[in-house]
């Protein structure tokens, strides 16, 4: 029986000539990465310990993402802690630099790794052909200490996608209207593999923001083959794979689905829940307060073209606060030598700082009781952008950018 | 015997625990906060040796493991649901917080009924009428019975 990407890269993590769903393996952890948004109780964890100890420094990065710049005293005492435990022990460390899966794919994925995530959204890094996979500050802990963790070896859901996605569609309808379809726990405990001839006509920025996405559907990892894209992209950035992994022929899938991309429409997730699809034309003129357009989904400089070139020589309607916030510095500085930040900020929008901003709603621009948001961000959960009786409706780029155009959800080609 | 706290399916750890809440200095703090915006009396109603009874898919979204140990720290003996999002079940286990899955539990009981739990031979009973629970694999039972993973750091 052959094996599946998920399963050859716990097999190489695992030292093993094959694994297979169902088995449980120690694993040896390529990477780990911690944000603020947990690791001052990792610490606190760690300083209990009778044998404190790190087991490679160079496998850790942290990045203080969440809460940029720091909002309370609270918040600055925890993310002290952070700061001075980094320096002190020598931990690749981030702060104001970016969100931190966007940080990690432009520095630190290679092919092949295993990597564990303080932070559920580290699915992400499938796009690069390595397994990362969200844990929380226990297992996190765990990893530094030993360098090595048990993984249940999960089955994978394969999408086989086809055709091209129509003028005015993203990849983040893509991955939405998947989501729609198997549902919020439709790939729980499960890998989420895309092949297909479609591939070629993703850029990275489609494939990063579709395995990011991933864990919505209850995924463990999401994963891609390593192409011409992804090797491209990771010389660009100056770095080598480690090893690159396709499923065997003879692999094993719990099941496989067919997507036709030139069916895909731009959709929203309605309140409160991911899985909660609708067209972007049934909820058209449904008034908003907020628009947002960032997080590790859909902040990078592709989004922010497809954004500036919506709004240009318009204004952001009255009444809306329209958030632009770039997914890391380094996107930042690209969309100011574009002109796109110019082109923002004459149409009215509030670009800010590189962070996680009101995806994680407790921080910058979160909305009141009542308040509508329409968002780029990952998730729309009951009060997960601010008060816990305000509404919080997903999409792509295009669809936030011409909502705040409007000050009503409508999609880019109403403007 | 404690009592029945039952909730719906889909339950997300911002609804266990918001998101503003998160980077208080411990968990101690942050425990009266837990299921605000479902219940804001839960905190103060939940007494130690209470069951958490859920739909399915409990715990799903982020990777917060402030979400189990709120719940542990306010006492919570057990969450039984239909399902569990992966990180939840994964985070609750390495903290020593029982997860089990129960297919039947949900639908036959309602909160307030009292329940008793038997961790080891996997039953719950309510009412008189026992309802038997999926036992954890072997690996992950024994994490649990030590204490949670950090447990073994310290062995």
């Amino acid at each position: 029986m052959g094996m599946t990407i998920a399963e050859k890269i716990i097999a190489r993590a695992a030292k093993k000539d094959c694994v297979h769903a169902g088995e449980i393996h120690t694993v040896e952890l390529d990477r780990l990465l911690s944000n603020d948004g947990t690791t001052h109780l990792t610490i606190d964890m760690y300083n209990k310990l009778k044998n404190p100890r790190i087991a490679d420094k160079d496998k850790l990065v942290w990045v203080v993402d969440h809460n940029v710049p720091c909002d309370s005293p609270k918040t600055a005492g925890s993310q002290k802690k952070m700061r001075d435990f980094a320096k002190a022990n020598g931990i690749k460390f981030y702060e104001g630099e970016g969100v931190c899966h966007q940080i990690m794919m432009e520095n630190h994925v290679c092919p092949g790794e295993l990597i564990f995530g303080a932070d559920s959204h580290t699915c992400a890094y499938g796009a690069l052909g390595a397994f990362g996979t969200g844990v929380g500050c226990t297992d996190y802990l765990y990893g530094m200490v030993t360098g090595h963790s048990w993984v249940l070896v999960p089955e994978t859901l394969r999408f086989n996608l086809t055709g091209k996605l129509n003028k005015g569609v993203t990849a983040r309808d893509l991955i939405l209207t998947i989501i729609g379809k198997i549902g919020a726990n439709g790939a729980n405990y499960k890998a989420m593999e895309f092949v297909g001839d479609a591939m070629k006509t993703l850029t990275m920025s489609d494939r990063i923001c579709i395995c990011n996405l991933c864990v919505e559907a209850g995924a463990k990892t999401a994963l891609m083959e390593v192409d011409s894209i992804a090797l491209d992209y990771l010389k660009e950035h100056g770095r080598e794979p480690k090893a690159c992994f396709a499923s065997d022929p003879d692999a094993v899938f719990a099941a496989t689905y067919d997507i036709d991309l030139s069916e895909v429409v731009p959709v929203v997730a309605k309140p409160h829940f991911v899985d909660n699809i609708a067209p972007v034309s049934e909820c058209e003129g449904i008034e908003i307060n907020e628009a947002f357009l960032g997080s590790c989904n859909n902040g990078r400089i592709e989004d922010l073209r497809l954004g500036a070139s919506i709004i240009k020589g318009h204004k952001v309607a009255p009444c809306v606060r329209f958030l632009v916030v770039p997914a890391s510095a380094s996107v930042y500085r690209q969309a100011l030598d574009e002109g796109l930040i110019d082109t923002f900020i004459e149409a009215g929008a509030i670009v800010m700082n590189p962070n996680c901003s009101v995806c994680w709603g407790s921080c910058q621009g979160v909305i009141g009781e009542g308040e509508t948001l329409i968002s780029t961000g990952t998730r729309n959960f009951k009060g997960r952008a601010g008060h816990r009786d305000s509404f919080v409706y997903l999409g792509s780029a295009a669809t936030v950018t011409a909502s705040a155009i409007k000050g009503y959800i409508t999609s880019a080609d109403m403007i | 015997m404690g009592k029945i706290f039952k909730f719906s399916k889909d339950v997300d750890t911002d609804q266990i625990l918001a998101s503003q809440y998160l980077l208080f200095p411990t968990i101690d703090e942050m425990k009266s906060h837990a299921f605000e915006s479902l219940d804001p009396d839960f905190a103060s109603k939940v007494k130690p040796g209470d069951y958490i009874v859920a739909d399915e898919n409990f715990g799903c979204g982020s990777s917060r493991e402030q979400a189990p140990s709120v719940l542990k720290a306010l006492g919570v003996k057990a969450v039984i649901a239909k399902s569990f999002a992966r990180i939840f079940y994964r985070n609750s286990i390495n903290i020593g917080l029982p997860v089990i899955v129960c297919r039947e539990l949900h639908d036959a009981v309602e909160s307030g009924q009292d329940m008793e739990l038997d961790l080891t031979a996997g039953t719950a009973t309510v009412n008189g009428k026992s309802y038997t629970c999926t036992k954890l694999p072997e690996y992950m039972q024994k994490i649990l019975d030590q204490g949670g993973l950090i447990a073994s750091l310290d062995n």
